[in-house]
């Protein structure tokens, strides 16, 4: 916690957060996933509401409030709040990049893909651009390590990437326009690139090159 | 290599659609309610028969684990999916979830009512939201055609599933952590005993299975077990999803028989190591955990729990790492211990203090500056931390250290007399 205080009595908190009426709602759904007397199990999702509806990050006044409505000490909500990576204590970009630099996207050029985000947005690791529309991370392995070097933005995987077409989806966002997910290169999912090797039928089905023993 | 006829998981890359009807063609739901009417024994039975072993990692009996739930309980029992997949290295649970999330749910209620349960939560991590809403979409497609809910496919069985989103911490992989953080709290291990199977989630009987075992369990029963069994070798028996990241020329996820050579799975469905395979340098087989092995091994050694514990490694999660000559391995496993320290929950001393420690003497290791007597110390203290924290992650933290320095060590020494040779020269 303490190493977290200054961000949670820093300026940019605002005064005071509630959920819209709409989100208010979701909140009722979401904990009636739970037994009556477990509220405490919609932490986690609720948080995440939360930070949707404050623009990509988690303000004091919002654990406040999430505690609140689930009925704990609020204490109980900057605990989770700041153990969990995927809650940004601090204000971002409109654009979170979060560039995966475990070992199997790095072995497959992820430094490359840093350098292209620093290069285009210029801005260091962990920073926001001036402009206020994106913000670069560096994460650990986001489990599409078939599909390496990727990144995620927002809620979007971008897979395959190259410094060229990273530095493209860049632009892309930049310009207001949303890019297709997944595979940057028009490969299909976790299939070989080279074509499919198993599933004979189903890939003669959906006209994929299929290059299997069969 | 495994025939196609022999495969669980027919739409892993998303060639057909993951819904509710295109799933029924694909043989799920195919009348469950006789699997159910089979009765809790003899499920469990069949699963044992079935030689399936936990698909999360450690390779746990998945039959005996179902059989620890008890027979008569006052509290409510529960099944929880562990869909926080965040090895380095593995994506497979992934592609069930954006492909075939019906086999997941299927699992849940037969495994479920295994177990004696009457609902289950899915713990997928945060970051997958698009597969999180897969699966969701899902959940209402089987509620809306009554495979869920009361009298759960006609099985008489009132069952519910529930998606439950983590927030980013790859600890919640651990199975106690899971349950802590399901609960609305910090993804910190409990001690066991009490095992999750006697006080779970509330206090109450609880499983916990990988999304892979779960998905596989109805094809396994309506297969039958001989068939699973009749699959890769003893005690090692069935299909496994492998994914084969790093210096491949066409990284991929593939379903293969258990005990395939390493090299017929990287040269049949990966196109081989990148430069060819004499081009190899150091392969990590089953995920970020499990120590590397150097090409000489990696020519003859079969993809299973025990052949790879044979050489002193493990099969995990089957997230083959391959890596060719061009690596710098005391930096990648630099960089893997960095991941470790960055994931500790902080709970245990050797872990939390640990961690760190070994990632700063492996980063100076990678550019040479340590001395020779440093290794002996480094490897001391993996010792030290291995076998004394409540969690895994402690020992998991060493495993790579130890891998690297057991196939590697001259290159490090070299690396290390080489750094002080050139700042003596300067």
């Amino acid at each position: 916690m303490s190493q977290h205080q200054h961000v949670l009595e820093a300026d940019f908190q605002p005064a005071s957060f509630e959920f819209t009426a709409e989100n208010r709602a979701l909140a009722e759904r979401i904990l009636a996933k739970y037994p009556a007397n477990r509220r405490r199990s919609g932490m986690l999702p609720l948080l995440e509401l939360a930070q949707r509806q404050h623009g990509g990050w988690l303000p004091r006044a919002a654990m406040d409030h999430v505690a609140d409505v689930i009925g704990v000490p609020h204490i109980k909500a900057y605990e989770v709040a700041t153990f969990y990576t995927m809650y940004n204590l601090k204000p971002v970009g409109a654009h979170v990049v979060q560039v995966c630099t475990n070992v199997p996207c790095w072995l497959r050029g992820s430094d490359g893909i840093v350098d292209a985000c620093k290069k285009r947005l210029g801005i260091e690791t962990g920073e926001t651009t001036q402009d206020g529309k994106f913000t670069m991370m560096e994460v650990e392995c986001l489990g599409a390590c078939v599909n390496a070097p990727m990144v995620q933005v927002g809620d979007e995987y971008y897979e395959d990437l190259t410094p060229e077409s990273m530095t493209k989806l860049l632009d892309d966002l930049s310009a207001g326009r949303k890019p297709t997910p997944g595979s940057q290169t028009g490969r299909r999912t976790s299939m070989s690139s080279a074509g499919a090797t198993t599933l004979k039928s189903q890939a003669l089905k959906a006209g994929v090159t299929y290059i299997g023993d069969e | 290599m495994l025939k196609d006829q022999d495969r669980i998981f027919t739409n892993l890359f998303g060639l057909e659609s993951f819904g509710l009807q295109a799933a029924r063609a694909r043989g799920d739901w195919d009348n469950t309610a006789a699997i159910i009417a089979k009765g809790r024994d003899a499920i469990i039975d069949e699963m044992k028969q079935s030689g399936m072993r936990g698909r999360g990692g450690a390779g746990f009996p998945t039959g005996l684990k179902w059989s620890f739930m008890p027979k008569q309980s006052e509290k409510p029992c529960y099944l929880v999916v562990n869909a926080d997949e965040g090895e380095p290295g593995t994506c497979k649970d992934r592609d069930i979830m954006r492909h075939d999330p019906h086999k997941l749910i299927e699992g849940c209620l037969i495994a479920g009512f295994a177990m004696g349960a009457h609902a289950a939560y899915i713990y997928v991590r945060g970051e997958f939201y698009d597969e999180g809403s897969s699966v969701q979409k899902a959940i209402d497609e089987a509620y809306e055609a009554g495979l869920l809910g009361k009298n759960a496919a006609g099985s008489g069985w009132d069952f519910d599933v529930y998606l439950h989103r983590g927030a980013g911490a790859y600890l919640c992989g651990e199975e106690t952590a899971l349950i802590e953080s399901l609960e609305g709290k910090k993804g910190q291990p409990r001690n066991k005993p009490p095992f999750p199977a006697m006080a779970g989630l509330y206090a109450c009987p609880t499983t916990v299975n990988n999304v892979e075992t779960i998905a596989a369990a109805p094809t396994i029963l309506r297969r039958g077990s001989a068939w699973f069994a009749g699959l890769g070798r003893p005690k090692n028996n069935g299909t496994k999803l492998f994914c084969i990241s790093g210096h491949v020329n066409n990284p991929c996820n593939v379903e293969e028989e258990m005990g395939i050579p390493l090299k017929e799975i990287i040269e049949k469905h990966a196109g081989g190591v990148r430069g060819g395979w004499d081009n190899l340098l150091a392969v990590i087989p089953g995920g970020s955990s499990t120590p590397m092995l150097p090409r000489e091994i990696c020519d003859t050694v079969l993809m299973d729990f025990d052949s790879l514990r044979d050489v002193k490694s493990g099969l995990g999660t089957a997230a083959i790492i391959v890596m060719d000559k061009s690596t710098d391995l005391v930096r990648a496993i630099a960089r893997l211990a960095r991941f470790y320290m960055h994931e500790s929950c902080g709970q245990c001393t050797p872990c939390r203090e640990g961690t760190g420690w070994m990632w700063r003497v492996m980063e100076r290791m990678a550019r040479g500056n340590a001395k020779i007597e440093e290794i002996d110390m480094l490897l001391d203290v993996t010792k030290e931390i291995e076998g004394h924290t409540i969690c895994a992650h402690g020992d998991a933290s060493t495993w790579p250290i130890q891998g690297l320095f057991r196939h590697f060590r001259p290159t490090v020494e070299q690396r290390l007399r080489d750094y002080t040779a050139l700042t003596k020269a300067a």
